[in-house]
C-alpha cells in the first residue's frame, strides 16, 4: 500500500485492547491502513466489528478501560500513539480531526443555545472575539442549510428536527476547519429523505473545505454513494480493502460476499433472503486462523489453522483470505452477487431512478 | 373508497380514520382521513418518514391511541372507540405487535420465560403448567432459540436474539394479525435477513397477516405485497408493491423512492437528488381525495392532478412496453 500518494493519516499494526471485568478483550487486531488526502474512505462491518473503536483511536477518545497496546498512527509527522496526556490531544481532537456522531440529540448540549455551541468552538480553537465568532457561526449555519440562521441562532437543540440537529453537529465539526472528518454513522438515526440530503451536504462540504472523510456505516447503499475506498472490517481486522467498484463488483473475501448477498434488494419474493449464519467470534479469546472461517461456506482446513495474510489483487485492492493463495481451489463468488450492476439496473428504471420523470 | 375485491377476504378495514392529539388547547391531526383495507394473508406496508403518523395508525389499531373519528373494522366488527371488556380482550389477543426496539420492549427484570408467557398468563391460554411450558418452548424453538434460554434475562441476548424473543412473544398468542413496527430498523444488516426470513416463514406456515410499518423501502419491496405511502398524516398513494416501484405517481412517493440509496456505486454516483418541496406544488383546484387510477392503485389527487397523473401513467406504461 506504499507509494507516492499523498497520505494524510497512516495506521500501522494497530492493536487496541479493553479491560472488562478482569478480562482482556482485543477489539482491534493488527490493522494497517493509509488514508489518502481528499478521498472518502468508508469503513463497513457489523456492530462489534470494531469500526468505531478504530476511528476513536485517531482522536484519543477510547473509553477509559481501553488502551492501544501496539502500533502507530501517523498524522502530520507525529505518532499520535505517543501522546501521554489529554493536552496533547487537544491540538488534534476537534481541531484537526473532528467527529460527527450518530445521534445528534446526545452530541449537542440540551441546555445551551445552538449559536452558543457553535461559537464556543470558534472562540476556543480560532481565538476569535465573541462578535466575530457569532458572525462566522451564522454563516456556517447558513452553509449547512439552516434557513433564518440569525433567528435560529438563539434557539435550543430541542427546537430543531433530527436532520437539522445533525446539520448543526456538522457545522460545529467544521468550525475549526478540520483536515479529517470522521462520520460515525451520521445518518443512521435519520429518515431516508433527510439522509440523502445530509450525505449530499457532507460531500459538497468536503469539496469546498478540502477535508478527508472517514465514513463509518453498515448501510451499503450509503457506502456506494459516498465512498472512494471501502474497508471491510470483521472481528477487529480489515479483511478486505479496495476502491468502491472493486468491493461491489469484484469482491474477494467470503465475508464481503456474505454482506452483499444479504442485501434485501437482491432478495427474490418467495425465496429466503440470504443470511450469514452464526455469530462473530468472542474477542476475549485468541482467534486462530481466519476469524470468519467458522461461518464461511468456503472455509478450508488452513483457515482454521493459520491466519491468512493480506493478498494483493491490484494496486488498490487487498483481501485477507486463503482463497487467494495460489494453492487454493478456484472459487467463484456466489451467484446472487454476480452482475450486481446489471441486477440493480433492472430494479431501477432509467439509470438508478425509480419510475420515471 | 374501500377496495372492492370479491375474491379476497378483508381482515382489517380502516375507514376515514382520524387521530388527533391535544397539547393544551393546540390540536394536532396526526392521522388525516386514512382509508385502507388489509386482506387476509397479505403483508401490507405503511411507509413514510418519522412523524408521518405511520406508528400512530398501528397503535390506533391495537387501541393504544384514541381515535377521534372514523372506524376500524376487524373481521367486520368495530374495534375502535368504546368496547366492552370481552371485545377489548379479543382485540388484544388476536392482534399482536412487534416493536422497533427489542431492548426497550422487553421487561429487563423478567426472565425470558416470563416475557414470553405473559400473554398466556393474562388470557389463561393454557391447561396446565406443563402445557404452558410446552407452548413457550415451541415458540422459542420456532424463532431459533433454545428452551434453556428461558431462565435468562433480556440483557444476556444480542439485538437480533432479543428481536426474535419479541417475535416469539407475539407468536405464542397464536395471533391472526401482526403489526410489526419497524421490526428490523435497530438490527444489523446480517441479522435483518434472519428476522425477515422468520417473519416470512410464519406468514406461510400460519397464514398470518402483517401490517409492516417501515421507512426502508428496499426491505419493503422484498417483504410486502401492497404499500401505502403516508406523508404528514395523509395517505398519498396505495399500490401493489411492483406498481408502486414501477409507476410512482405522487411526487412525495417519487422523492421517497429516489432517496433510498442503492448498493451500487455506478448508480449512486450518477444519481441526482429530488427533494420533495410542498411549497413548490400547485394546489389549485378543488380538494384532493384518494382515488383509484388503476385497479388497486390509489393516489391522493383532485381532478386536475388526476388528469396529470393519468397522462404520466399511460406514458410510463407505453415506455415500459417498448423496453
Amino acid at each position: 500500500m506504499e507509494n507516492n500518494k499523498n497520505i494524510i493519516l497512516s495506521v500501522k499494526d494497530l492493536e487496541v485492547k479493553f479491560k472488562v471485568r478482569n478480562r482482556v478483550l482485543t477489539a482491534i487486531r493488527n490493522i494497517s491502513l493509509d488514508f489518502e488526502e481528499g478521498k472518502v474512505v468508508a469503513i463497513v462491518g457489523e456492530s462489534g466489528s470494531g469500526k468505531s473503536v478504530f476511528t476513536k483511536t485517531f482522536t484519543g477518545m477510547l473509553d477509559v478501560n481501553g488502551y492501544v497496546s501496539k502500533g502507530e498512527v501517523w498524522f502530520e509527522g507525529k505518532n499520535l500513539m505517543n501522546f501521554k496526556n489529554d493536552e496533547q490531544w487537544l491540538d488534534i481532537r476537534g481541531k484537526k480531526i473532528a467527529t460527527v456522531f450518530q445521534d445528534p440529540m446526545t452530541s449537542l448540549n440540551p441546555v445551551r443555545t445552538i449559536g452558543y455551541q457553535i461559537s464556543e468552538v470558534i472562540i476556543k480553537h480560532q481565538g476569535k472575539s465573541k462578535d466575530e465568532a457569532k458572525k462566522e457561526a451564522i454563516s456556517l449555519m447558513e452553509r449547512v442549510g439552516i434557513y433564518n440562521a440569525e433567528q435560529r441562532y438563539n434557539e435550543y437543540p430541542f427546537m430543531y428536527s433530527g436532520g437539522m440537529r445533525q446539520r448543526i453537529v456538522i457545522a460545529i465539526a467544521l468550525a475549526c476547519r478540520p483536515k479529517i472528518l470522521v462520520c460515525d454513522e451520521p445518518t443512521t438515526a435519520l429518515d431516508v429523505t433527510i439522509q440523502a440530503q445530509i450525505i449530499r451536504l457532507i460531500k459538497e462540504l468536503a469539496k469546498e473545505y478540502g477535508f478527508t472523510t472517514i465514513y463509518i456505516t453498515h448501510d451499503l447503499g450509503v457506502v456506494a454513494n459516498v465512498a472512494d475506498v471501502v474497508a471491510v472490517m470483521y472481528a477487529g481486522q480489515i479483511i478486505e480493502v479496495g476502491t468502491v467498484e472493486e468491493i461491489f463488483y469484484t469482491p474477494k473475501h467470503p465475508y464481503t460476499w456474505g454482506l452483499l448477498s444479504s442485501l434485501p434488494q437482491l432478495g427474490e419474493k418467495g425465496n429466503e433472503l440470504f443470511s450469514i449464519l452464526g455469530t462473530p467470534p468472542s474477542l476475549f479469546e485468541e482467534i486462530k486462523g481466519d476469524a470468519f472461517a467458522p461461518r464461511s461456506d468456503y472455509a478450508m482446513q488452513i483457515d482454521f489453522e493459520e491466519e491468512p495474510p493480506m493478498f494483493k489483487i491490484s494496486e488498490t485492492h487487498y483481501a485477507k483470505t486463503w482463497l487467494l493463495d495460489e494453492r487454493a481451489p478456484k472459487v467463484e463468488p456466489p451467484k446472487t452477487i454476480r452482475n450486481l450492476h446489471e441486477k440493480m439496473l433492472a430494479l431501477t428504471a432509467k439509470g438508478g431512478i425509480y419510475g420515471e420523470r | 373508497m374501500s377496495v372492492n375485491n370479491n375474491e379476497r377476504e378483508v381482515l382489517l378495514s380502516v375507514n376515514h380514520l382520524e387521530v388527533t392529539f391535544y397539547n393544551n388547547k393546540k390540536r394536532f391531526r396526526a392521522v388525516k382521513n386514512a382509508c385502507f383495507d388489509i386482506y387476509k394473508g397479505e403483508t401490507f406496508a405503511l411507509v413514510g418518514e418519522s412523524g408521518s403518523g405511520k406508528t400512530t395508525i398501528g397503535r390506533a389499531i391495537i387501541r393504544l391511541n384514541h381515535t377521534s373519528d372514523g372506524e376500524i373494522l376487524y373481521k367486520g366488527k368495530k374495534i375502535n372507540g368504546p368496547l366492552n371488556k370481552e371485545e377489548k380482550l379479543n382485540v388484544v389477543r388476536n392482534i399482536q405487535m412487534i416493536f422497533q426496539d427489542p431492548a426497550a420492549s422487553l421487561n429487563e427484570r423478567a426472565t425470558i420465560d416470563y416475557c414470553v408467557s405473559e400473554g398466556l398468563y393474562n388470557f389463561h391460554l393454557y391447561d396446565s403448567e406443563e402445557d404452558r411450558e410446552n407452548k413457550v418452548d415451541r415458540a422459542l424453538e420456532s424463532v431459533g432459540l433454545l428452551p434453556e434460554h428461558k431462565s435468562r434475562y433480556p440483557h444476556e441476548f444480542s439485538g437480533g436474539q432479543r428481536q426474535r424473543i419479541g417475535i416469539a412473544r407475539a407468536m405464542v398468542m397464536e395471533p391472526e394479525f401482526i403489526i410489526a413496527d419497524e421490526p428490523i430498523s435497530a438490527l444489523d444488516v446480517s441479522i435483518r435477513a434472519q428476522v425477515l426470513n422468520l417473519m416470512n416463514k410464519f406468514k406461510e406456515e400460519r397464514g398470518l397477516t402483517y401490517l409492516f410499518i417501515a421507512h426502508d423501502l428496499s426491505v419493503v419491496r422484498y417483504f410486502s405485497d401492497r404499500i401505502a405511502v403516508i406523508h404528514k398524516g395523509r395517505i398519498v398513494e396505495i399500490a401493489p408493491t411492483e406498481d408502486l416501484f414501477n409507476y410512482p405517481l405522487h411526487p412525495y412517493t417519487h422523492s421517497l423512492l429516489q432517496a433510498v440509496p442503492m448498493p451500487d456505486p455506478r448508480i449512486e454516483k450518477s444519481k441526482e437528488l429530488v427533494i420533495y418541496d410542498e411549497s413548490k406544488r400547485d394546489f389549485s383546484g378543488e380538494k384532493p381525495q384518494l382515488r383509484e387510477i388503476r385497479p388497486g392503485h390509489f393516489v391522493f389527487a383532485n381532478d386536475r392532478e388526476m388528469r396529470e397523473y393519468e397522462a404520466k401513467l399511460s406514458e410510463m406504461e407505453k415506455e415500459k412496453k417498448t423496453v
